[in-house]
């Protein structure tokens, strides 16, 4: 059931992600990145298999199977993953901003298509 | 071992952090300062990468264990005879064009040396790694700095390819993350040497999803290296680019191609089982795909930038089918083909933005548009007196010889090292017994690729360097033209050098067809 709702939401994410990434607006675009963002952070914790109730650190005593425990690892990345994507997106607003200014218009491509 | 030798694989990654980290505490007045410290912390640069491609020569693998985790557990550098040679380039190339920027480009904007230390600490860091994630995180680094910079100096066009270039090079980074995941979630490890351990010993059953995760990491890589079809944000941006700025961009395609070198040959190598040379066909294909679209295009060129950028799609599309064809003799003169073509299109870039100054806007698409159309110079636009002969001024004659120099270098031609370069891969390719067609195909493009690289460059300097004597001569500060040299030089160098030089980076592909070294040299205790 857990991984029926992960897949799922991986899924829509990802589609909803991808369809606004080929949308010729600049603000579409970037919503479209991060919705993509947040689908691939959500799978490098699926990759790490998923469990509920289980923490990352072993304490001590509480013995050494790794069964018992979630995979640190996947969440480190999340982690790097998440700071990194959302510099960049802040980065990509700013550009955007400056190339609205600049071209008066929010295409992509700076300039409005011959109707 | 000493203090500095203990620390010399770390060094071309710290330096460069610690120099622009230094220049962002001082504002924008302090301009000498900051040029000093800039070009300071790049020349040490420089002699650590030449102390660690001595280093690397020993033929020992060095591995730099950062917080001395071991290496499964975690993050070391590793620097062998590749990545000193290719952290060499970089910072040889990384000085040419701050130096170069000195004269003009560093003062039109905030933060330009900054970013320039923090773009080189990226690309070190990229080749030095020998972990999937911290190459992520590097990748990550210098793309965020080559945000910056192709920004730089601002301007309608800038922005407009500077955002296409982000957009794209953002999605590439998901598609970066979710092929290492995929690969960490089948095999357990991140760790490259430990992944060539692992990947043969992976099951049946989950051998498609460990291809399918390296097939997304390879299609990250190869945006970056700019392969067809995933290549079309390079030139626009590069393009726009400000002249040192696009030099220095030449070395980021080539760590995607050094990306994909190391992945394919180190994880997918002879060794790995039943994955062993996986996606070596497509390489080829997408290479030599890659490499005819660069020539067309730089038939197509009208503008000189444009026209620098499609050769280095050449030369990465050249690269990839090289990698892809595989063989150590093939892969050591493709090698020697990167160190080469990166000079050579690092001046070309430089020497172009001198070149132009001398220009009025638009004269480029009217020189094409006309030859096009069969007009050419009017006859009766030659004045009635006889004109017995005009003194050339200096710096035009400068140019010219360089631009020759440089159009030497990139369509291969003798003497200078292109020419070897090419005869070298020429004669890896035709070395085994019955040649396949890929081999024989990538020949025909490659000689191909050749002529139509003078066609395109001897018409744009004709048009450039023979046109008529009116028009103002470029000012060209010496600070300016001497980085154009120095790569020049280099150049010249490796055609006389060519023999250490071909023995080092043949030495490079023997290690890196056989990466027990590297894989132990990683993993011991």
């Amino acid at each position: 059931m857990n991984e029926l709702v992960v897949a799922l939401a991986i899924g829509v994410l990802t589609g909803s992600g991808v369809w606004l990434l080929l949308r010729p607006r600049t603000f579409q675009v970037v919503i479209g990145l991060s919705l993509l963002s947040y689908a691939v952070n959500l799978f490098i914790v699926a990759m790490g298999n998923l469990r509920v109730d289980a923490a990352p650190i072993v304490q001590a005593g509480a013995g050494a199977d790794p069964a018992a425990f979630a995979d640190p690892l996947p969440q480190a990345l999340v982690l790097t993953a998440i700071v990194i994507s959302f510099a960049m997106t802040a980065l990509l607003l700013v550009v955007l901003l400056v190339a609205r200014g600049l071209a008066g218009t929010d295409h992509v491509d700076g300039r409005e298509p011959e109707a | 071992m000493s203090f500095w030798q203990a620390h010399l694989v770390v060094l071309p990654v710290v330096l460069p952090l610690a120099a622009g980290a230094l220049m962002l505490l001082f504002d924008e007045g302090r301009y000498a300062l900051k040029a000093a410290i800039s070009v300071a912390a790049t020349l040490a640069l420089v002699a650590a990468a030449i102390a660690l491609a001595r280093l690397a020569d020993a033929g020992a693998v060095h591995v730099y264990r950062l917080g001395d985790w071991p290496a499964p557990f975690g993050i070391v550098l590793v620097a062998d005879r590749l990545s000193a040679v290719l952290v060499l380039l970089a910072s040889a190339l990384g000085f040419a064009a701050l130096v170069f920027s000195l004269a003009r480009w560093s003062r039109a904007g905030p933060r330009f040396h900054a970013l320039f230390q923090f773009l080189l600490m990226g690309v070190n860091g990229a080749f030095l790694t020998g972990d999937l994630f911290n190459l992520f995180v590097f990748f990550e680094v210098f793309l965020a700095a080559s945000y910056g910079l192709a920004l730089y100096g601002s301007g309608a066009a800038r922005v407009r390819a500077g955002l296409h270039y982000i957009a794209v090079n953002l999605t590439a980074s998901l598609l970066f993350l979710i092929g290492a995941s995929l690969l960490y979630g089948i095999t357990g490890t991140l760790n490259m040497a430990d992944l060539a351990v692992r990947v043969p010993a992976v099951a049946a059953g989950d051998r498609m999803l460990l291809e399918a995760g390296a097939a997304i990491l390879g299609i990250a890589f190869l945006v970056k290296a700019g392969m067809w079809p995933l290549g079309f944000w390079l030139p626009g941006t590069y393009a726009a680019a400000s002249a040192p700025a696009a030099a220095v961009f030449a070395i980021l395609t080539k760590v995607g191609v050094y990306a994909v070198l190391r992945v394919s040959l180190l994880v997918f190598g002879a060794e790995a089982g039943a994955s062993a040379g996986f996606g070596g066909d497509w390489l080829v294909l997408g290479g030599m795909l890659t490499l005819a679209f660069g020539v067309i295009c730089m038939l197509a060129a009208q503008e000189l930038s444009r026209l620098a950028a499609f050769s280095l799609l050449v030369s990465s599309g050249t690269l990839l089918a090289a990698i892809g064809t595989g063989g150590v003799a093939v892969t050591g003169a493709a090698l020697y083909y990167l160190v080469v073509s990166t000079l050579g299109v690092g001046a070309f870039f430089l020497l172009i933005e001198l070149v132009e100054r001398g220009r009025a806007p638009g004269a480029n698409v009217l020189a094409v548009t006309a030859e096009a159309f069969g007009l050419g110079d009017a006859d009766g636009e030659i004045p009635a007196e006889e004109v017995v002969g005009i003194a050339i001024p200096a710096a035009v004659g400068v140019l010219g010889v360089t631009f020759a120099c440089c159009a030497l270098l990139l369509a291969g031609l003798p003497p200078l090292p292109g020419f070897i370069a090419k005869f070298a891969l020429l004669a890896a390719l035709l070395d085994p017994d019955p040649i396949s067609a890929a081999a024989w195909s990538l020949l025909v493009l490659l000689t191909v690729s050749g002529l139509a690289a003078t066609i395109a460059t001897a018409r744009a300097g004709v048009r450039i360097f023979w046109a008529s004597p009116e028009r103002s001569v470029p000012r060209v500060a010496v600070i300016e033209m001497a980085p154009v040299v120095l790569l020049l030089a280099l150049c010249a160098g490796l055609t006389v050098q060519a023999g250490p030089a071909m023995r080092y980076l043949q030495d490079t592909a023997q290690s890196l067809h056989a990466p027990r070294g590297y894989i132990e040299g990683v993993l011991a205790r």
